[in-house]
């Protein structure tokens, strides 16, 4: 949970305050830091400490999906004894970026991306004859979501 | 089912126009941008341009849409909030926009978007991702929602996540090393 996290003061408005709008500007950082009253050094230092702890990816850009190359929601359906291997092979893939579990008959969860549709699906191609399982691409067609990051709700 | 070919058909309608720095600075930054005093500078110096190019360019590229946004990427499953699911809705097509558009208003709604089905196998064409710190918590979640957004008469699934295989930024240019992989099944998180 986030109050057994013993996370500082600095640390939380650095996982909740700069989820988007990070300043485009030269010193980046040092703007953050003086925002926020402390030095820079301590700003890196922090964000540092966040990402080697896992609790950030990295501090850096979403991009809107098929806008730089293609990408695509995939899904399988697996049987239990098999998923740990099959998914295996999915994740083995440099294209494929989130990889789950879910609870439903089509239980395995995939994003693919390539550099072009031609690339993607001959990706996805070999995923199937790999695995012998076929796939169910489910790209996306219209995007309702203004991303704003994630309140995180400290209490 | 379909062929892939034809279930993937038109999904570059929307492909930005980039040149070759735009793709350059691109997988510069996949990885994040580094964490030094001035890592625009520190970028421009591995693609032999200089810092106000990169500052211009990624100002272009958050501009015209292609950056959905700048900033700290949290892993939500570290931070608590262990209990994520894919919903789903059978959505008549006429309605997918507005009711998309009403789910998407809310915090704990981290994407929305609206795919094609693909019948017979599947029947859902509006999804989005929702979050919490529990089960319970997201199963409230969703009856608020169905309340807020008057979904009691559509059909929906909930697909919550179990094991996570694999979770880290998008690679849109597969030369480059792979390092920043998690190892299957070995962490969780969204």
């Amino acid at each position: 949970m986030t109050d057994s996290l013993n996370l500082t003061e600095l640390e939380r408005h650095l996982l909740n305050d700069y989820q988007h709008d990070f300043p485009l500007s030269p010193a980046p950082y040092a703007d953050m830091a003086q925002h926020l009253g402390v030095s820079e050094q301590q700003v890196l230092d922090s964000l540092a400490k966040l990402r080697d702890a896992g609790l950030i990816s990295r501090v850096g850009a979403v991009f809107r999906p098929n806008s730089v190359g293609a990408s695509t929601l995939a899904a399988m359906s697996v049987a239990e004894d098999e998923l740990e291997s099959v998914a295996a092979i999915i994740s083995s893939y440099p294209h494929v970026n989130h990889n789950y579990e879910r609870e439903h008959e089509f239980n395995l969860w995939f994003v693919a991306t390539a550099g072009s549709e031609t690339e993607l699906c001959a990706v996805l191609g070999e995923m199937e004859e790999k695995t012998s399982h076929p796939i169910l691409a489910l790209p996306l067609l219209e995007d309702y979501h203004i991303d704003l990051g994630f309140d995180l709700q400290w209490t | 089912m379909k062929t892939l070919s034809r279930q993937l058909q038109g999904i570059n309608e929307h492909l930005a126009q980039l040149d070759a720095i735009d793709d350059e600075l691109i997988s510069a930054i996949e990885n994040g941008l580094p964490l030094c005093s001035r890592p625009y500078a520190e970028i421009a110096r591995q693609l032999d341009i200089d810092e106000q190019e990169v500052l211009t360019r990624l100002a272009s590229l958050k501009q015209r849409g292609v950056i959905k946004r700048m900033g700290v990427i949290v892993r939500h499953r570290e931070l608590g909030y262990r209990a994520n699911a894919m919903l789903v809705w059978d959505v008549p097509d006429e309605r997918v926009a507005e009711l998309g558009r009403c789910l998407s208003q809310y915090d704990f709604i981290t994407l929305c978007y609206r795919r094609p089905r693909m019948l017979p196998d599947w029947p859902y064409n509006l999804f989005c991702m929702i979050h919490g710190k529990s089960r319970e918590e997201v199963l409230q979640r969703i009856d608020w929602l169905i309340k807020q957004c008057h979904l009691e008469s559509l059909p929906h699934h909930v697909l919550f996540s179990r094991r996570r295989f694999k979770q880290r930024g998008a690679v849109y240019r597969t030369t480059r090393n792979d390092s920043n992989q998690t190892p299957a099944g070995e962490r969780h998180a969204t």
